[in-house]
């Protein structure tokens, strides 16, 4: 009874914070549908033509194809190092560690306007030219990060004991990291991957200062926004990516959460 | 070999006859400039039910991870059946460990945990079903093969850490405090389950604990660990009966110490002793001891009640507490709370007061 008003405010409150987060993320959805290629409210002729449109626009088949190519690089060396930094850095007391651990975190609190400029008068100095790996090298400074910290999160939940257990059960090195050690990783890795993947997609601040010339997806969109004629497309590659963006999230969340991976 | 035996059981059988399960020769092991085990000596014999029991730091868990082969010492020798394996690798060595926080393998079900040392041994699939089933079945987990740990309780998971070692039939299994982390009824039960399988499988059992009563309820014999080495070894009987030192008449039970100058006063010569707190009869001040009895002035500082038990804290004339502890057999809570303050005698016998070296 005495908690009647503060739930009500609370549920307003809940309620607001949805709005602000998604009614933009709406009105995108439905321009995308607008016959006309100016935008106003309300959308008066509804379409799908411009999903054609998008289909056919070569600029944007070769900047998808170049942010795929990126994010996978990017995700790839990611996994690995990833993966290394954490085991060492949770199995070996050695001289550095914490610094080590610091220096991989870095990257997450260092703005990506620095970390941009950064490689992009290193690129510069050594003249190395602008290609999908210097992308890919940009984009993977903030993707270890993910793997890093989702891995050894999970090594810190996991049992210490357990390779221990493997081995005193019979199983050498090799088989203990392959039947045991990875995977207990392994639902960590893949969500870790897959949130490294999104990240990857979606940069833009980076990936300015490390494409050169090239486009990437998000690149695309913003130098195409600025076209009144090409503002529709724009709105349907924005709703494709929304919707494409929920299945790594998605799977990402599910999997950290099945297997909590500790014994407890 | 029925029910309860305890004490000399393997001892007066096979074990002046066969080499012993495990040999510690001078093993030295050191954690920077702490030493953890300093040059220890020890034999267990086949068959037994051996604990090592001390407080933590004592070196008795990095003993058990040296025969385990996790711990490679610094110095000396260990023998598994008369073999040197001190630098064998733990994945070669006929031992299997139950370990502290259980270790079971999250990703795998309750199956697959006790097959997986079968299935990395090449075991034969049929043979390896077979000897899953027989071990899930003796610690009665059959019906919860498919779950996973994390879907078990505690005791469950304890003997699904008991089940997967046992199951690859070690000649010594190492326990390292593996009822540490269950509750007193539970942890209770499982001891005498655990000596039960002992003498089923008749594997020997090396066990750390530092729970006194655990050690004195299941070993056959026990070593008291302290410091990295080892004060006392004997059968449970020994070990409260004759406690050699006093750290180990500390450790294992209460103890009551007495020395210097009431030594004298009251034993009639200098010296440390000690005597048991259920040894002690607290009498009137004015009855009188017999010949064969040590008696000493005193009054009652303090009444603890414990349920079946009454502890007192005796306060000396001779300058020195002492704790009787009495069954309550026709004693009411009132009446126990009520005798503080009050001036008694306490008696014991002669023999029970025990010179410590």
């Amino acid at each position: 009874m005495r908690g009647g008003a503060g739930r009500i405010g609370l549920l307003a409150a809940t309620g607001g914070v949805l709005v602000f987060l998604y009614v933009p993320i709406i009105i995108i959805g439905l321009y995308a549908f607008n016959g006309d290629r100016g935008q106003s409210w309300p959308i008066a002729n509804w379409t799908v033509k411009w999903f054609g449109a998008a289909l056919d626009n070569q600029s944007l088949h070769d900047a998808i194809v170049l942010s795929l190519q990126a994010a996978l690089g990017a995700t790839i060396i990611a996994m690995v190092l990833g993966t290394l930094a954490a085991l060492a850095v949770h199995r070996f007391a050695f001289f550095g560690r914490e610094t080590v651990s610091f220096i991989l975190l870095l990257p997450i609190a260092l703005p990506g306007i620095v970390t941009g400029m950064a490689l992009n008068a290193t690129f510069n100095t050594f003249s190395i030219p602008f290609t999908l790996f210097t992308i890919i090298a940009g984009h993977a400074t903030f993707c270890v990060v993910t793997v890093y910290n989702n891995a050894i999160a999970r090594m810190r939940r996991s049992s210490r004991s357990i390779e221990e257990a493997s081995m005193d059960l019979g199983a050498d090195t090799a088989t203990t990291f392959r039947r045991v050690t990875l995977p207990v990783l392994r639902t960590a890795l893949v969500a870790g991957g897959l949130l490294a993947f999104a990240l990857s997609f979606d940069e833009v601040i980076v990936t300015t200062f490390t494409a050169g010339t090239q486009q990437t997806v998000p690149i695309w969109i913003l130098s195409n926004l600025r076209l009144p004629n090409q503002r529709p497309i724009v709105n349907v590659v924005a709703l494709v990516l929304i919707l494409l963006s929920l299945i790594p999230v998605y799977l990402a969340q599910r999997m950290t959460r099945d297997t909590s991976g500790s014994g407890r | 070999m029925t029910g309860l035996a305890t004490g000399p059981r393997s001892a007066s059988s096979a074990a002046e006859s066969t080499v012993p399960a495990v040999r510690l020769s001078g093993v030295v092991r050191r954690f920077g400039d702490v030493t953890a085990v300093d040059g220890l000596d020890l034999d267990v014999r086949d068959g037994e039910f051996f604990s090592m029991l001390g407080p933590s730091g004592s070196g008795k868990t990095t003993t058990l991870r040296m025969i385990a082969g996790f711990e490679l010492p610094d110095a000396g020798r260990v023998d598994l059946h008369g073999h040197d394996v001190t630098h064998v690798p733990p994945y070669d060595r006929d031992v299997n460990t139950v370990f502290q926080d259980y270790a079971l393998f999250p990703h795998m079900s309750v199956g697959e945990n006790v097959a997986y040392g079968l299935l990395v041994r090449k075991v034969p699939k049929d043979e390896r079903r077979q000897r899953v089933a027989d071990a899930l079945r003796m610690v009665r987990l059959e019906a919860f093969e498919a779950r996973k740990p994390s879907q078990l309780s505690g005791g469950q998971r304890q003997r699904v850490a008991l089940a997967r070692a046992l199951v690859n039939r070690p000649a010594v299994l190492l326990l390292d405090e593996p009822l540490g982390a269950l509750d007193l009824k539970l942890r209770q039960e499982m001891q005498i389950e655990l000596k039960a399988i002992q003498q089923e499988v008749g594997i020997t059992f090396v066990y750390v604990t530092h729970d006194q009563e655990e050690a004195l309820t299941m070993s056959d014999r026990l070593a008291v660990f302290n410091r990295g080495r080892i004060e006392q070894l004997g059968t449970p009987a020994d070990i409260y009966e004759r406690p050699a030192t006093p750290f180990v008449a500390g450790f294992v039970g209460t103890s009551n110490l007495i020395k210097g100058e009431v030594a004298q006063t009251i034993v009639g010569s200098e010296g440390t002793f000690t005597v048991r707190p259920e040894k002690i009869r607290i009498a009137d001040p004015a009855e009188a001891v017999g010949a064969d009895e040590i008696a000493a002035l005193g009054r009652i500082a303090e009444v603890v009640y414990l349920g079946p038990d009454t502890r007192y804290i005796v306060r000396l004339d001779a300058g020195t507490d002492l704790v009787v502890t009495q069954q309550n057999l026709a004693t009411s809570s009132m009446e126990a709370l009520a005798a503080q303050g009050r001036a008694v005698r306490l008696v014991w016998k002669r023999q029970h007061t025990l010179a410590l070296g």
